[in-house]
């Protein structure tokens, strides 16, 4: 209020700018920190409470012992994996880091971000003193994997449609790899544990739920009363109940329910619990979007003479998809952080490696050292999502309603 | 048949692309396949339940349960039935719920406000917090609270004393009420006095309207209570409860009111964890006022917090309250996980009838159904709380 414009009223000649915008250190600490006394009371006690907690969090983090991780490294990240078979892993990260820098290359945006926070990670990982030095080597790869790719998709623009196959693809090429492809030794599901099966879990419900999210949608807004009540009713069901009952029926009731003839392993059931269960969620997203398309567009369509199937396909579903990619990628950030449950049904996933750990008499008392480290995995890669939900919301426009 | 047949002699289009028709054999054909899949799944179960010798039905709930419960908020025994036990488990996942929610308002609220502050630095630790607590899974901090927080606590001959709470690895022992004699009569008098206040509140405000001076009417209205108060201080001779700190005493907590390790856990993982979420509801409802709303309260010289407190609080909380309900009943499925840190809520207890009895379907129905009737009954108390709200604005 300091710099109010003159106006000279009586004459009401002088034409006033706006008030010139104050800048500098002092203005900018008065404004925002220091400008009246109720004002300066919270900056003091703010201080007082950052001060406290970063002490006391730099003091544990650098007294803490954290032996405990270095000794575990490898089982918190793939588990009781076969060291032989490591290899495996490994060309599932290469194929990573190529689809990534490629992406990198070829959309720039978000993916920019994305392979470089994950080739970060990467670097940080190369520094820690106990990491293996073959191990080492393959990361540098890696890394430079990233970046030759990256030209490589600078360069090479027609490569974006068989990138994308190879997204898509990627999952089960995965899955299959690790069970040999029918010509390689088989690695059984119940040994693969650590951060690995919480990123298999993860990925495999969000992509197969993805599917059957639309399917649920387009069912309740059906006009066909049996469909329609069906997708509400499992909508709805799905939705009253916790995650954990479901992932419990899925571990002891499935069994059960297929009979003796069908054995599922105990991950597979696990990534179907996710799967319909966050198949209900998304529906819900889904559904929201499909209800912010204008009248004007069905009418549109079948003006132009497309029937029932094309107008949705082509013309509705991919506008109110990209309304609701942000609200999706949400969804899919929750589905990341309640894989964690699988720990409760006896699953050796990120979180229930950890349990195994602390449960060694070896390591009496890492309690917090193990679930900090793994808490940060988890915020490492939430943020991540997150972020990149944002910078979508921004691309899309999507938020602004 | 005949419809069929009918049709085709006629000139209308054949029957696979009748327009009446696609659409009921497309259901049938739906609801063949949805009910043989499901008849394949049942009759797959009872065969198998079959083969383990055991049967379908709700007959056991009258059998004893055996085992015990270490946080019951009535009587019970082992002696006692499974009906029961699942009773318990039920009323301690509502005490969880409930508690859960009213903490985790009050703190979301403080952040969400913190967030919005002109107070840079305040407005940034609001952030790191929800930052860090929303992208870490629940069932991480829960483990961080139970196996890192509270089973470390010292044993309880040495319990770690912070103001007047104590911690030990038995748990935490909190102040606690007791009740006095003359607490009937408090009561009573108590809610006269409201009916009094609120009396004088309406009468001060309805002179203050008319003669436009200040008669603080708010100020009359707890002036009114406190002398009732005083009153029946006077008269019954003593406060209606009295608290006690409480203290070590042998192997236990000596007054007080002691929370397990893993209630306490459940408890601070649950609020902390929906507080971030709350926060960001209420910064998203307060900043989708219309920003003409302020201003205009600006304009006729409201003071900020008269301005927050009278125009813009009314009309954030209708965007507010749906998201908020989904996060109450959010909050209230998550108190399954308790399950991991042995807090014998509904999923604990129905697990251990699962495994005791034998009666998985029958006890994960049970589950379902509690969770299900917990939703229903907080959609239509928010529905109808959102209704009131609606009505407000116009």
């Amino acid at each position: 209020m300091n710099n109010e414009p003159q106006i000279n009223v009586t004459t009401g000649t002088s034409v006033v700018g706006p008030p010139k915008k104050t800048v500098g250190v002092g203005s900018w600490l008065k404004t925002n920190l220091f400008g009246t006394w109720p004002n300066i009371i919270l900056t003091i006690v703010s201080t007082a409470i950052i001060l406290y907690v970063v002490f006391h969090t730099g003091k544990f983090i650098f007294t803490a012992d954290w032996t405990v991780i270095e000794t575990n490294f490898r089982l918190l990240m793939v588990g009781q994996f076969p060291l032989e078979e490591t290899w495996r892993v490994w060309v599932a990260i290469f194929l990573i880091s190529a689809l990534l820098g490629s992406s990198w290359g070829l959309w720039q945006g978000v993916m920019k971000h994305v392979a470089l926070v994950i080739g970060g990670l990467m670097v940080v990982s190369l520094v820690l003193p106990f990491i293996q030095t073959n191990t080492r080597l393959i990361l540098v790869g890696n890394i430079i994997c990233i970046f030759l790719f990256y030209i490589i998709g600078r360069k090479v623009k027609k490569l974006k449609i068989p990138v994308l196959l190879l997204w898509i693809l990627f999952i089960p090429l995965v899955i299959s790899l690790f069970n040999g492809f029918g010509i390689l030794p088989k690695v059984n599901s119940n040994i693969w544990g650590g951060f690995l099966l919480t990123l298999l879990i993860a990925s495999v419900a969000i992509v197969c739920s993805f599917p059957l999210g639309v399917l649920l949608a387009l069912g309740r807004r059906s006009k066909l009363p049996v469909v329609k009540w069906f997708c509400i009713i499992y909508i709805e069901l799905i939705r009253g109940i916790p995650l954990i009952t479901i992932l419990f029926v899925f571990q002891l009731m499935l069994p059960l329910f297929l009979g003796n003839s069908i054995d599922v392993s105990n991950v597979l059931r696990a990534m179907v619990g996710f799967t319909l269960f966050s198949a209900a969620y998304l529906a819900e997203n889904i559904r929201g979007g499909l209800q912010s398309i204008p009248r004007g567009q069905f009418e549109a369509a079948q003006a132009l003479g497309l029937n029932s199937t094309y107008t949705m396909g082509f013309v509705v579903l991919p506008q109110a998809i990209k309304a609701v990619i942000p609200a999706c990628v949400g969804q899919f950030i929750s589905i990341f952080k309640d894989t964690s449950l699988v720990a409760i049904v006896g699953l050796t996933e990120l979180l229930g490696m950890g349990q195994k750990v602390i449960a060694n008499p070896a390591f009496l008392g890492k309690n917090m050292e193990v679930f900090l480290f793994i808490a940060f995995i988890y915020f490492i890669f939430c943020s991540l999502m997150s972020y990149v939900s944002r910078r979508l919301e921004n691309t899309l426009g999507a938020g602004e309603r | 048949m005949s419809e069929l047949s009918n049709q085709k002699k006629s000139i209308s289009p054949p029957f696979w692309r009748n327009k009446k028709i696609i659409p009921i054999i497309l259901q049938v054909v739906f609801a063949i396949i949805v009910l043989a899949f499901g008849y394949l799944l049942i009759d797959n179960a009872l065969n198998g339940l079959r083969q383990i010798g055991l049967q379908l039905g709700f007959d056991f709930l009258a059998n004893t349960a055996g085992f015990s419960i270490s946080e019951a908020m009535i009587d019970y025994q082992p002696t006692d039935t499974y009906g029961k036990a699942l009773l318990i488990g039920m009323l301690n996942t509502l005490r969880v719920a409930f508690f859960g929610i009213i903490l985790t308002t009050i703190l979301g609220l403080i952040v969400g406000l913190s967030r919005m502050s002109n107070n840079w630095l305040l407005s940034k630790i609001a952030g790191v917090y929800i930052e860090i607590f929303r992208n870490t899974p629940l069932l991480v901090q829960i483990f961080i609270w139970f196996y890192a927080v509270f089973l470390p606590m010292p044993k309880i001959q040495e319990a770690l004393q912070i103001g007047p709470m104590l911690f030990s690895n038995r748990g935490t022992a909190i102040p606690w009420y007791e009740k006095n004699q003359g607490i009937l009569l408090w009561g009573i008098l108590f809610l006269v006095s409201l009916v009094i206040a609120l009396f004088v509140y309406r009468l001060m405000l309805k002179k203050q309207i008319e003669s436009g001076k200040k008669n603080f009417p708010s100020l009359w209205a707890l002036g009114v209570i406190v002398v009732i108060a005083i009153i029946s201080y006077v008269v019954t001779g003593n406060t209606p409860v009295t608290f006690h700190a409480p203290s070590v005493a042998g192997n236990g907590f000596d007054g007080g009111f002691v929370l397990s390790p893993g209630f306490s856990a459940i408890l601070l993982g649950l609020v902390i964890y929906t507080s971030t979420f709350i926060a960001e509801i209420i910064r998203a409802g307060v900043n989708g006022v219309n920003k003409g709303q302020s201003e205009a309260a600006k304009a006729l010289g409201l003071k900020n917090s008269t301005a927050l407190r009278l125009v813009i609080f009314p009309q954030a909380i209708r965007i507010i309250i749906p998201p908020l309900t989904s996060q109450y009943l959010n909050l209230t499925k998550n108190s399954s996980l308790a399950v991991a840190v042995g807090y014998q809520e509904i999923v604990s207890i129905g697990n251990t009838v699962m495994n005791q009895a034998g009666r998985p379907i029958e006890a994960i129905a049970i589950m379902i159904a509690v969770y299900l009737t917990f939703s229903l009954i907080t959609s239509l108390f928010m529905n109808y709380f959102n209704k009131k709200a609606q009505l407000v604005e116009r």
